[in-house]
Protein backbone atom coordinates (compact mmCIF):
# COMPACT_ATOMS: atom_id res chain seq x y z
CA UNK A 1 0.00 0.00 0.00
CA UNK A 2 1.10 3.51 -0.70
CA UNK A 3 1.27 5.28 2.88
CA UNK A 4 2.08 9.65 3.88
CA UNK A 5 5.39 9.58 6.00
CA UNK A 6 3.09 11.71 8.04
CA UNK A 7 1.52 8.19 9.17
CA UNK A 8 5.28 6.62 10.22
CA UNK A 9 6.57 10.07 11.52
CA UNK A 10 6.85 13.15 13.23
CA UNK A 11 9.84 15.71 12.23
CA UNK A 12 11.54 19.07 13.23
CA UNK A 13 13.34 20.98 10.56
CA UNK A 14 16.38 23.91 10.62
CA UNK A 15 19.10 25.91 8.87
CA UNK A 16 22.59 26.41 8.84
CA UNK A 17 23.02 28.71 6.47
CA UNK A 18 22.00 28.15 3.06
CA UNK A 19 21.24 23.97 4.62
CA UNK A 20 17.81 22.51 5.89
CA UNK A 21 18.12 20.22 8.21
CA UNK A 22 14.84 17.93 8.51
CA UNK A 23 14.94 15.41 11.26
CA UNK A 24 12.61 12.41 10.69
CA UNK A 25 11.27 10.71 14.10
CA UNK A 26 9.55 7.02 13.55
CA UNK A 27 6.33 7.64 15.49
CA UNK A 28 6.66 3.76 16.60
CA UNK A 29 9.98 2.05 16.69
CA UNK A 30 8.73 -0.87 14.27
CA UNK A 31 8.31 2.34 11.95
CA UNK A 32 11.97 2.90 11.97
CA UNK A 33 13.38 0.09 9.12
CA UNK A 34 10.96 0.83 7.16
CA UNK A 35 11.87 4.79 7.17
CA UNK A 36 15.13 3.55 6.60
CA UNK A 37 14.60 1.26 3.66
CA UNK A 38 12.29 3.74 2.08
CA UNK A 39 13.87 7.50 2.64
CA UNK A 40 16.65 7.30 1.03
CA UNK A 41 18.70 10.59 0.52
CA UNK A 42 18.16 9.65 -3.32
CA UNK A 43 14.46 9.53 -3.12
CA UNK A 44 14.18 13.10 -0.41
CA UNK A 45 15.95 14.65 -3.28
CA UNK A 46 13.42 13.69 -5.99
CA UNK A 47 10.65 14.48 -3.33
CA UNK A 48 12.30 18.75 -2.50
CA UNK A 49 12.66 18.82 -6.31
CA UNK A 50 12.53 22.41 -7.57
CA UNK A 51 13.31 23.52 -3.78
CA UNK A 52 16.49 21.45 -2.93
CA UNK A 53 19.22 22.64 -5.81
CA UNK A 54 22.19 21.14 -3.81
CA UNK A 55 22.72 17.38 -2.81
CA UNK A 56 20.84 15.40 0.18
CA UNK A 57 22.74 13.77 2.92
CA UNK A 58 21.43 11.11 5.37
CA UNK A 59 22.55 10.02 8.40
CA UNK A 60 20.62 8.00 10.62
CA UNK A 61 20.17 7.49 14.60
CA UNK A 62 18.99 4.10 15.65
CA UNK A 63 19.00 4.72 19.06
CA UNK A 64 15.98 7.47 18.23
CA UNK A 65 14.79 6.05 15.33
CA UNK A 66 15.72 8.69 13.34
CA UNK A 67 16.96 9.91 10.34
CA UNK A 68 18.50 13.42 9.62
CA UNK A 69 18.69 14.57 6.23
CA UNK A 70 20.85 17.63 5.27
CA UNK A 71 18.63 19.36 1.97
CA UNK A 72 22.26 22.15 0.81
CA UNK A 73 21.00 25.01 -1.37
CA UNK A 74 17.89 25.25 -0.11
CA UNK A 75 16.83 28.32 1.59
CA UNK A 76 17.61 31.21 -1.24
CA UNK A 77 21.01 31.99 0.27
CA UNK A 78 20.02 31.52 4.22
CA UNK A 79 19.77 33.72 7.11
CA UNK A 80 19.55 37.52 6.11
CA UNK A 81 20.21 36.98 2.22
CA UNK A 82 16.90 34.79 2.01
CA UNK A 83 13.90 36.45 0.73
CA UNK A 84 11.97 33.38 1.90
CA UNK A 85 9.34 32.96 4.24
CA UNK A 86 10.77 30.06 5.48
CA UNK A 87 14.07 31.41 5.31
CA UNK A 88 14.96 28.94 8.45
CA UNK A 89 13.31 26.40 6.64
CA UNK A 90 11.25 25.74 9.81
CA UNK A 91 8.56 24.08 7.58
CA UNK A 92 10.66 21.52 5.95
CA UNK A 93 9.69 19.21 7.90
CA UNK A 94 5.55 18.55 7.48
CA UNK A 95 6.86 19.29 3.60
CA UNK A 96 8.78 15.60 4.01
CA UNK A 97 6.15 14.20 5.68
CA UNK A 98 3.86 14.96 2.37
CA UNK A 99 6.22 11.99 0.61
CA UNK A 100 4.56 8.90 0.05
CA UNK A 101 6.07 5.73 0.21
CA UNK A 102 5.04 1.90 -0.58
CA UNK A 103 4.91 -0.42 1.56
CA UNK A 104 4.08 -4.07 0.85
CA UNK A 105 0.65 -5.16 2.16
CA UNK A 106 1.57 -8.00 4.29
CA UNK A 107 4.36 -5.98 6.57
CA UNK A 108 1.51 -3.05 6.37
CA UNK A 109 -0.87 -5.37 8.21
CA UNK A 110 1.53 -6.83 10.53
CA UNK A 111 2.61 -2.92 11.54
CA UNK A 112 -0.88 -2.20 11.71
CA UNK A 113 -1.24 0.45 9.30
CA UNK A 114 -3.75 1.50 7.33
CA UNK A 115 -5.88 0.86 10.31
CA UNK A 116 -6.52 4.28 12.17
CA UNK A 117 -5.09 4.64 15.20
CA UNK B 1 34.50 23.29 44.69
CA UNK B 2 31.22 24.18 46.24
CA UNK B 3 29.45 21.52 48.24
CA UNK B 4 29.34 18.13 46.35
CA UNK B 5 25.38 17.81 45.46
CA UNK B 6 23.95 14.88 44.20
CA UNK B 7 21.86 16.52 41.22
CA UNK B 8 22.24 20.22 40.16
CA UNK B 9 19.17 21.85 38.20
CA UNK B 10 20.18 24.24 35.76
CA UNK B 11 16.72 26.10 33.65
CA UNK B 12 16.83 27.59 30.54
CA UNK B 13 14.89 31.04 30.86
CA UNK B 14 15.32 32.46 27.41
CA UNK B 15 15.78 30.02 24.16
CA UNK B 16 16.41 33.45 22.18
CA UNK B 17 16.45 37.30 22.42
CA UNK B 18 12.81 37.74 22.19
CA UNK B 19 11.42 34.48 23.87
CA UNK B 20 9.05 35.02 26.51
CA UNK B 21 9.77 37.59 28.94
CA UNK B 22 8.31 36.24 31.99
CA UNK B 23 9.74 32.81 31.50
CA UNK B 24 13.22 33.43 33.60
CA UNK B 25 11.01 34.98 35.86
CA UNK B 26 9.00 31.75 36.36
CA UNK B 27 11.64 29.43 36.22
CA UNK B 28 13.46 31.25 39.29
CA UNK B 29 9.72 31.59 41.17
CA UNK B 30 7.98 28.81 40.39
CA UNK B 31 10.65 25.99 41.68
CA UNK B 32 13.71 24.48 42.89
CA UNK B 33 16.70 25.44 40.23
CA UNK B 34 20.14 25.66 41.34
CA UNK B 35 21.02 27.45 37.57
CA UNK B 36 19.51 30.16 35.19
CA UNK B 37 20.78 29.48 31.51
CA UNK B 38 19.79 32.71 29.16
CA UNK B 39 20.59 32.28 25.24
CA UNK B 40 20.62 35.51 23.55
CA UNK B 41 22.40 35.30 20.53
CA UNK B 42 21.12 33.76 17.47
CA UNK B 43 23.87 34.34 14.61
CA UNK B 44 22.93 37.85 13.50
CA UNK B 45 22.65 39.42 16.48
CA UNK B 46 25.90 40.38 16.74
CA UNK B 47 26.17 42.39 14.05
CA UNK B 48 22.96 44.55 15.47
CA UNK B 49 24.43 44.72 18.53
CA UNK B 50 27.70 46.17 16.68
CA UNK B 51 25.73 48.69 14.60
CA UNK B 52 23.98 49.89 18.83
CA UNK B 53 27.70 50.24 19.75
CA UNK B 54 28.54 52.26 17.25
CA UNK B 55 25.97 54.63 18.12
CA UNK B 56 26.62 54.69 21.95
CA UNK B 57 29.43 53.16 23.56
CA UNK B 58 27.62 52.16 26.09
CA UNK B 59 24.97 49.81 24.08
CA UNK B 60 25.88 46.61 22.41
CA UNK B 61 24.56 43.86 24.70
CA UNK B 62 20.95 42.30 25.08
CA UNK B 63 19.16 45.12 27.49
CA UNK B 64 16.64 42.58 28.23
CA UNK B 65 18.89 41.40 30.52
CA UNK B 66 18.61 44.56 32.67
CA UNK B 67 15.18 44.87 34.07
CA UNK B 68 15.00 41.38 34.15
CA UNK B 69 18.31 41.18 36.83
CA UNK B 70 16.36 44.32 38.64
CA UNK B 71 13.28 41.82 38.67
CA UNK B 72 15.14 38.75 39.89
CA UNK B 73 18.38 39.20 41.24
CA UNK B 74 17.85 39.56 45.22
CA UNK B 75 15.60 35.98 44.73
CA UNK B 76 18.57 34.58 42.81
CA UNK B 77 20.80 35.65 45.79
CA UNK B 78 18.45 34.41 48.61
CA UNK B 79 18.07 30.99 46.88
CA UNK B 80 21.30 30.57 46.14
CA UNK B 81 20.84 30.30 42.37
CA UNK B 82 23.50 31.39 39.62
CA UNK B 83 22.94 33.23 36.18
CA UNK B 84 24.65 32.04 32.73
CA UNK B 85 24.02 34.18 29.94
CA UNK B 86 25.32 35.33 26.85
CA UNK B 87 23.69 38.72 26.78
CA UNK B 88 27.20 40.29 26.90
CA UNK B 89 27.30 40.32 23.22
CA UNK B 90 29.47 43.10 21.74
CA UNK B 91 29.54 44.60 25.26
CA UNK B 92 30.04 42.24 27.81
CA UNK B 93 31.75 44.59 29.97
CA UNK B 94 29.33 47.59 30.11
CA UNK B 95 26.26 44.95 30.28
CA UNK B 96 28.01 43.53 33.43
CA UNK B 97 28.45 47.30 34.69
CA UNK B 98 25.21 47.70 34.12
CA UNK B 99 24.12 44.61 36.05
CA UNK B 100 26.14 45.91 38.78
CA UNK B 101 24.50 49.13 38.48
CA UNK B 102 20.99 47.43 39.65
CA UNK B 103 22.86 45.26 41.69
CA UNK B 104 23.92 48.15 43.73
CA UNK B 105 20.32 49.92 43.67
CA UNK B 106 18.70 46.89 45.14
CA UNK B 107 20.85 46.83 48.27
CA UNK B 108 23.01 43.98 47.32
CA UNK B 109 26.26 45.89 47.57
CA UNK B 110 28.91 43.16 49.03
CA UNK B 111 26.57 40.20 48.53
CA UNK B 112 27.56 39.27 45.05
CA UNK B 113 30.07 39.03 42.13
CA UNK B 114 29.70 39.24 38.70
CA UNK B 115 31.61 37.47 36.33
CA UNK B 116 32.69 38.81 32.69
CA UNK B 117 33.81 36.68 29.76
CA UNK B 118 35.85 38.67 27.17
CA UNK B 119 38.48 37.50 24.54
CA UNK B 120 35.95 36.68 21.74
CA UNK B 121 35.71 39.75 19.82
CA UNK B 122 38.35 39.87 17.04
CA UNK B 123 37.01 42.51 14.93
CA UNK B 124 39.81 44.40 16.00
CA UNK B 125 42.83 41.87 14.88
CA UNK B 126 41.15 41.09 11.03
CA UNK B 127 43.79 42.36 9.71
CA UNK B 128 46.69 41.03 11.03
CA UNK B 129 45.03 37.99 11.32
CA UNK B 130 44.65 37.80 7.73
CA UNK B 131 48.21 39.23 6.97
CA UNK B 132 49.57 36.42 9.10
CA UNK B 133 48.01 33.71 6.67
CA UNK B 134 44.25 32.68 8.40
CA UNK B 135 42.28 33.28 5.89
CA UNK B 136 39.10 32.97 7.98
CA UNK B 137 37.62 31.23 4.86
CA UNK B 138 33.61 30.73 4.42
CA UNK B 139 33.29 27.46 6.08
CA UNK B 140 30.14 26.84 3.91
CA UNK B 141 31.72 28.40 0.43
CA UNK B 142 35.57 28.37 0.58
CA UNK B 143 36.15 31.90 0.31
CA UNK B 144 38.37 33.91 1.87
CA UNK B 145 37.60 36.56 4.10
CA UNK B 146 39.54 38.89 1.90
CA UNK B 147 36.59 39.33 -0.66
CA UNK B 148 34.11 41.16 1.81
CA UNK B 149 36.69 42.28 3.94
CA UNK B 150 35.69 46.34 3.94
CA UNK B 151 32.22 45.21 4.67
CA UNK B 152 32.91 43.21 7.64
CA UNK B 153 30.41 44.35 11.19
CA UNK B 154 31.81 42.21 13.80
CA UNK B 155 33.80 38.96 14.19
CA UNK B 156 33.43 36.71 16.92
CA UNK B 157 35.02 33.47 18.07
CA UNK B 158 32.72 30.89 19.92
CA UNK B 159 34.07 30.28 23.20
CA UNK B 160 32.79 27.40 25.28
CA UNK B 161 32.26 26.27 28.94
CA UNK B 162 35.56 26.69 30.76
CA UNK B 163 36.24 30.50 30.85
CA UNK B 164 32.67 30.49 32.62
CA UNK B 165 33.95 27.66 34.68
CA UNK B 166 36.62 29.37 35.75
CA UNK B 167 34.12 32.69 36.58
CA UNK B 168 32.24 30.43 39.10
CA UNK B 169 35.04 28.85 40.62
CA UNK B 170 36.02 32.70 41.14
CA UNK B 171 32.31 33.25 43.06
CA UNK B 172 30.29 34.83 40.84
CA UNK B 173 26.37 34.65 41.15
CA UNK B 174 26.07 36.19 37.32
CA UNK B 175 28.31 35.64 34.69
CA UNK B 176 27.78 37.45 31.40
CA UNK B 177 29.76 36.49 28.48
CA UNK B 178 29.47 37.88 24.73
CA UNK B 179 29.95 35.11 22.17
CA UNK B 180 29.65 31.95 23.75
CA UNK B 181 28.17 28.41 22.73
CA UNK B 182 24.19 28.05 23.97
CA UNK B 183 25.83 24.71 25.50
CA UNK B 184 28.59 25.90 27.23
CA UNK B 185 25.94 28.19 29.31
CA UNK B 186 24.73 24.79 31.06
CA UNK B 187 27.44 22.99 30.43
CA UNK B 188 29.85 24.98 32.93
CA UNK B 189 27.88 24.46 36.00
CA UNK B 190 27.92 21.10 35.50
CA UNK B 191 31.79 21.14 35.36
CA UNK B 192 32.35 23.20 38.08
CA UNK B 193 29.79 21.57 40.27
CA UNK B 194 30.86 18.07 39.82
CA UNK B 195 34.55 18.67 39.08
CA UNK B 196 34.56 17.08 35.74
CA UNK B 197 37.72 17.26 33.54
CA UNK B 198 38.79 18.58 30.70
CA UNK B 199 39.62 15.49 29.26
CA UNK B 200 36.34 13.64 30.76
CA UNK B 201 34.99 13.64 26.97
CA UNK B 202 32.10 11.31 28.11
CA UNK B 203 30.52 13.91 30.24
CA UNK B 204 31.64 16.56 28.70
CA UNK B 205 29.43 15.51 25.70
CA UNK B 206 26.54 14.48 28.06
CA UNK B 207 26.18 18.40 29.11
CA UNK B 208 26.97 19.52 25.73
CA UNK B 209 23.94 17.38 24.88
CA UNK B 210 21.92 18.06 27.99
CA UNK B 211 22.53 22.33 26.54
CA UNK B 212 21.35 21.49 23.39
CA UNK B 213 18.04 19.76 24.55
CA UNK B 214 17.33 23.04 26.33
CA UNK B 215 18.93 25.93 24.46
CA UNK B 216 16.32 26.54 22.35
CA UNK B 217 13.29 27.40 25.71
CA UNK B 218 9.75 25.44 25.61
CA UNK B 219 10.76 24.15 21.79
CA UNK B 220 11.67 20.85 24.09
CA UNK B 221 8.70 21.19 26.80
CA UNK B 222 5.61 21.21 23.99
CA UNK B 223 6.38 24.33 21.79
CA UNK B 224 6.75 23.70 18.39
CA UNK B 225 6.19 20.08 18.59
CA UNK B 226 4.48 17.97 15.98
CA UNK B 227 3.98 15.16 18.29
CA UNK B 228 0.17 14.85 19.14
CA UNK B 229 0.20 19.01 19.70
CA UNK B 230 -3.50 19.13 19.54
CA UNK B 231 -3.33 16.55 23.31
CA UNK B 232 -0.41 19.07 24.48
CA UNK B 233 -1.57 20.80 27.80
CA UNK B 234 -2.04 24.40 28.30
CA UNK B 235 0.57 25.98 26.23
CA UNK B 236 -0.56 29.05 27.53
CA UNK B 237 1.40 28.46 30.43
CA UNK B 238 3.83 26.16 29.25
CA UNK B 239 6.71 25.70 31.75
CA UNK B 240 10.46 25.89 30.06
CA UNK B 241 13.00 23.06 30.77
CA UNK B 242 15.20 22.18 33.10
CA UNK B 243 17.98 19.59 33.25
CA UNK B 244 18.95 17.88 36.38
CA UNK B 245 22.51 16.42 35.74
CA UNK B 246 23.95 14.26 38.12
CA UNK B 247 27.53 13.52 38.23
CA UNK B 248 28.16 10.55 36.80
CA UNK B 249 26.63 12.74 33.25
CA UNK B 250 22.94 11.40 32.88
CA UNK B 251 20.64 13.72 33.74
CA UNK B 252 16.49 14.02 33.10
CA UNK B 253 14.50 16.61 31.47
CA UNK B 254 11.47 18.26 33.63
CA UNK B 255 10.23 21.33 34.12
CA UNK B 256 8.51 23.07 36.57
CA UNK B 257 5.23 21.44 38.66
CA UNK B 258 1.87 22.80 37.73
CA UNK B 259 3.14 24.69 34.45
CA UNK B 260 1.86 23.51 30.98
CA UNK B 261 3.41 21.90 27.94
CA UNK B 262 4.94 18.24 28.17
CA UNK B 263 8.06 16.71 28.16
CA UNK B 264 8.31 13.56 26.47
CA UNK B 265 10.74 11.11 25.03
CA UNK B 266 9.29 12.48 21.40
CA UNK B 267 9.05 16.36 22.35
CA UNK B 268 12.78 15.53 23.45
CA UNK B 269 13.64 13.68 20.24
CA UNK B 270 12.38 16.66 17.98
CA UNK B 271 14.80 18.90 20.20
CA UNK B 272 17.58 16.77 19.40
CA UNK B 273 17.22 16.51 15.67
CA UNK B 274 16.87 20.64 15.56
CA UNK B 275 19.75 21.86 13.30
CA UNK B 276 21.72 19.04 13.53
CA UNK B 277 24.53 17.93 11.16
CA UNK B 278 26.39 14.81 11.05
CA UNK B 279 24.87 13.52 14.85
CA UNK B 280 28.08 11.78 15.60
CA UNK B 281 29.99 14.88 15.17
CA UNK B 282 28.45 17.44 17.39
CA UNK B 283 31.16 19.86 17.39
CA UNK B 284 31.40 22.74 20.24
CA UNK B 285 34.60 24.12 21.28
CA UNK B 286 34.86 21.61 24.58
CA UNK B 287 34.54 18.26 22.84
CA UNK B 288 32.59 16.39 19.78
CA UNK B 289 29.79 14.80 21.25
CA UNK B 290 27.90 11.57 19.12
CA UNK B 291 24.10 11.95 19.04
CA UNK B 292 24.11 8.75 18.14
CA UNK B 293 24.89 6.88 21.60
CA UNK B 294 21.94 9.15 23.14
CA UNK B 295 19.48 6.92 25.40
CA UNK B 296 16.37 8.55 26.37
CA UNK B 297 13.50 6.73 28.51
CA UNK B 298 10.22 7.96 30.02
CA UNK B 299 10.77 8.84 34.30
CA UNK B 300 7.72 9.81 34.61
CA UNK B 301 4.90 12.70 34.52
CA UNK B 302 7.22 15.15 32.16
CA UNK B 303 10.17 13.23 32.74
CA UNK B 304 12.71 11.99 30.41
CA UNK B 305 15.59 10.54 31.70
CA UNK B 306 18.97 10.84 29.63
CA UNK B 307 21.76 8.26 29.37
CA UNK B 308 24.58 6.53 27.43
CA UNK B 309 26.10 9.78 26.07
CA UNK B 310 29.56 9.45 24.44
CA UNK B 311 32.24 12.14 23.14
CA UNK B 312 35.34 12.62 22.18
CA UNK B 313 38.56 15.03 22.22
CA UNK B 314 37.65 18.86 21.34
CA UNK B 315 39.15 20.23 17.81
CA UNK B 316 41.83 22.17 17.45
CA UNK B 317 39.57 24.84 16.22
CA UNK B 318 37.13 27.64 16.93
CA UNK B 319 34.29 28.72 14.96
CA UNK B 320 34.07 32.36 14.37
CA UNK B 321 31.26 34.21 13.71
CA UNK B 322 31.80 37.08 10.90
CA UNK B 323 28.69 39.18 9.79
CA UNK B 324 29.07 41.32 6.69
CA UNK B 325 27.22 44.16 5.01
CA UNK B 326 25.63 42.27 2.11
CA UNK B 327 22.82 44.81 0.03
CA UNK B 328 19.63 45.88 0.89
CA UNK B 329 16.39 43.79 0.86
CA UNK B 330 12.73 44.72 1.05
CA UNK B 331 9.17 42.43 1.09
CA UNK B 332 6.00 44.35 0.21
CA UNK B 333 2.44 42.14 0.30
CA UNK B 334 -0.49 42.27 -1.07
CA UNK B 335 -3.92 40.12 -0.38
CA UNK B 336 -6.01 38.85 -3.23
CA UNK B 337 -9.81 38.08 -2.73
CA UNK B 338 -11.92 35.44 -4.21
CA UNK B 339 -12.65 34.71 -6.95
CA UNK B 340 -9.52 33.37 -8.83
CA UNK B 341 -7.71 34.76 -5.95
CA UNK B 342 -4.22 32.90 -7.28
CA UNK B 343 -5.04 34.45 -10.47
CA UNK B 344 -4.89 37.90 -9.87
CA UNK B 345 -1.59 37.80 -7.56
CA UNK B 346 0.61 35.85 -10.06
CA UNK B 347 -1.33 38.44 -12.73
CA UNK B 348 -0.29 41.05 -10.09
CA UNK B 349 3.66 39.76 -9.93
CA UNK B 350 3.58 40.22 -13.50
CA UNK B 351 2.86 43.75 -13.79
CA UNK B 352 4.85 44.39 -11.13
CA UNK B 353 8.14 42.50 -12.80
CA UNK B 354 7.32 44.48 -15.56
CA UNK B 355 7.10 47.79 -14.28
CA UNK B 356 10.58 46.78 -12.47
CA UNK B 357 11.76 46.01 -15.54
CA UNK B 358 10.77 49.42 -17.23
CA UNK B 359 12.62 51.55 -14.76
CA UNK B 360 15.47 49.84 -15.44
CA UNK B 361 15.88 48.57 -11.80
CA UNK B 362 18.56 46.03 -11.29
CA UNK B 363 18.37 43.20 -8.56
CA UNK B 364 20.30 40.47 -7.17
CA UNK B 365 16.87 38.76 -6.56
CA UNK B 366 13.39 38.96 -6.99
CA UNK B 367 11.64 36.31 -5.40
CA UNK B 368 7.33 36.37 -5.28
CA UNK B 369 5.64 33.74 -2.91
CA UNK B 370 1.96 33.18 -2.70
CA UNK B 371 1.19 33.08 0.87
CA UNK B 372 -2.24 30.31 1.22
CA UNK B 373 -0.96 28.89 -1.58
CA UNK B 374 2.90 27.40 -2.37
CA UNK B 375 5.06 30.10 0.30
CA UNK B 376 6.00 26.99 2.40
CA UNK B 377 5.88 23.76 0.73
CA UNK B 378 6.35 25.26 -2.49
CA UNK B 379 5.36 23.03 -5.42
CA UNK B 380 5.03 19.94 -2.92
CA UNK B 381 1.57 21.43 -1.75
CA UNK B 382 0.33 20.66 -5.60
CA UNK B 383 -1.57 22.88 -7.81
CA UNK B 384 -3.56 26.07 -6.00
CA UNK B 385 -6.84 26.04 -5.63
CA UNK B 386 -8.73 27.75 -8.10
CA UNK B 387 -11.45 28.68 -5.28
CA UNK B 388 -9.35 29.81 -1.98
CA UNK B 389 -11.00 32.44 -0.43
CA UNK B 390 -7.76 34.68 -0.82
CA UNK B 391 -4.31 34.72 -1.83
CA UNK B 392 -1.52 37.11 -0.24
CA UNK B 393 0.82 38.20 -2.71
CA UNK B 394 5.04 38.75 -1.17
CA UNK B 395 7.38 40.07 -3.51
CA UNK B 396 11.23 40.58 -2.27
CA UNK B 397 14.21 42.00 -3.51
CA UNK B 398 17.46 42.25 -2.52
CA UNK B 399 20.32 44.03 -4.27
CA UNK B 400 23.61 46.33 -3.67
CA UNK B 401 21.84 49.37 -4.54
CA UNK B 402 19.99 51.21 -1.83
CA UNK B 403 18.02 53.48 -4.35
CA UNK B 404 16.81 50.52 -6.58
CA UNK B 405 15.33 48.59 -3.48
CA UNK B 406 13.82 51.82 -2.01
CA UNK B 407 12.01 52.64 -5.44
CA UNK B 408 10.21 48.78 -5.59
CA UNK B 409 8.90 49.96 -2.38
CA UNK B 410 6.96 52.60 -3.78
CA UNK B 411 5.91 50.02 -6.50
CA UNK B 412 3.55 47.83 -4.74
CA UNK B 413 0.82 50.73 -3.16
CA UNK B 414 0.34 51.57 -7.26
CA UNK B 415 -0.84 47.62 -7.37
CA UNK B 416 -4.53 48.26 -5.95
CA UNK B 417 -5.45 50.70 -8.41
CA UNK B 418 -3.45 50.05 -11.35
CA UNK B 419 -3.86 46.01 -11.19
CA UNK B 420 -6.37 43.42 -10.65
CA UNK B 421 -9.21 43.87 -8.49
CA UNK B 422 -9.83 42.62 -5.33
CA UNK B 423 -7.04 43.61 -3.56
CA UNK B 424 -6.67 45.00 0.49
CA UNK B 425 -4.30 44.40 2.69
CA UNK B 426 -1.91 47.45 2.22
CA UNK B 427 -2.84 49.38 6.04
CA UNK B 428 0.72 48.81 6.47
CA UNK B 429 2.26 51.58 4.44
CA UNK B 430 5.36 51.11 2.04
CA UNK B 431 7.49 48.71 3.17
CA UNK B 432 10.78 48.86 4.95
CA UNK B 433 14.45 49.06 3.40
CA UNK B 434 16.28 46.78 5.14
CA UNK B 435 20.36 46.58 5.31
CA UNK B 436 21.43 42.99 4.74
CA UNK B 437 23.40 41.99 7.30
CA UNK B 438 24.25 38.19 6.41
CA UNK B 439 26.80 35.74 7.89
CA UNK B 440 30.28 34.25 7.38
CA UNK B 441 31.01 31.06 9.47
CA UNK B 442 34.82 30.55 9.89
CA UNK B 443 37.35 28.57 11.89
CA UNK B 444 40.30 29.75 13.86
CA UNK B 445 43.23 27.84 15.19
CA UNK B 446 41.88 27.77 19.15
CA UNK B 447 45.66 29.03 20.66
CA UNK B 448 44.86 32.66 18.56
CA UNK B 449 42.04 32.97 21.41
CA UNK B 450 42.78 34.14 24.55
CA UNK B 451 39.75 34.43 26.83
CA UNK B 452 39.20 36.35 29.49
CA UNK B 453 37.35 36.59 33.03
CA UNK B 454 37.06 39.04 35.33
CA UNK B 455 34.93 38.74 38.65
CA UNK B 456 34.60 41.53 40.76
CA UNK B 457 32.32 41.89 43.87
CA UNK B 458 29.25 44.38 43.69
Amino acid sequence: MRIKLLKLAHARSGDKGDTANVGLIALREEFYPVLVREVTAERVKTHFRGICKGEVERFELPNLGALNFLLHESLGGGGTLSLMTDAQGKTFSTALLRMEIDVPDEEARELNLGVER
Amino acid sequence: MSTKRETIRVACGQGFWGDLLDAPVRQVSEGPIDYLMLDYLAEVTMSIMQKQRARDPRAGYARDFIPLMREILPLCVERDIRVTANAGGVNPTGCAEAVRDVARELGLAGRLKIGTVTGDDIMGRLDELLARGIELRNMDTGEPLAHVRERVQSANAYLGAWPIVEALRRGARVVVTGRATDTGLTLAPLIYEFGWGENDWNRLAAGTVAGHIIECGAQVSGGNCQYEWQAIPDLANVGFPIVEASADGTFVVTKHEGTGGRVNVPSVKEQLVYEMGDPAGYITPDCVADFTTIRLENAGRDRVRVRGVRGRPATEFLKVSISYSAGFKAVGTLVYAWPDAYAKARAADQILRARLERLGLKFEQILAEFVGANATHGPLAGEPSTDAPEVQLRVGVRGPDRAAVERFTKEIAPLILTGPPAVTGFAGGRPKVEEVVAYWPALIPKMEIEPRVEVTEV
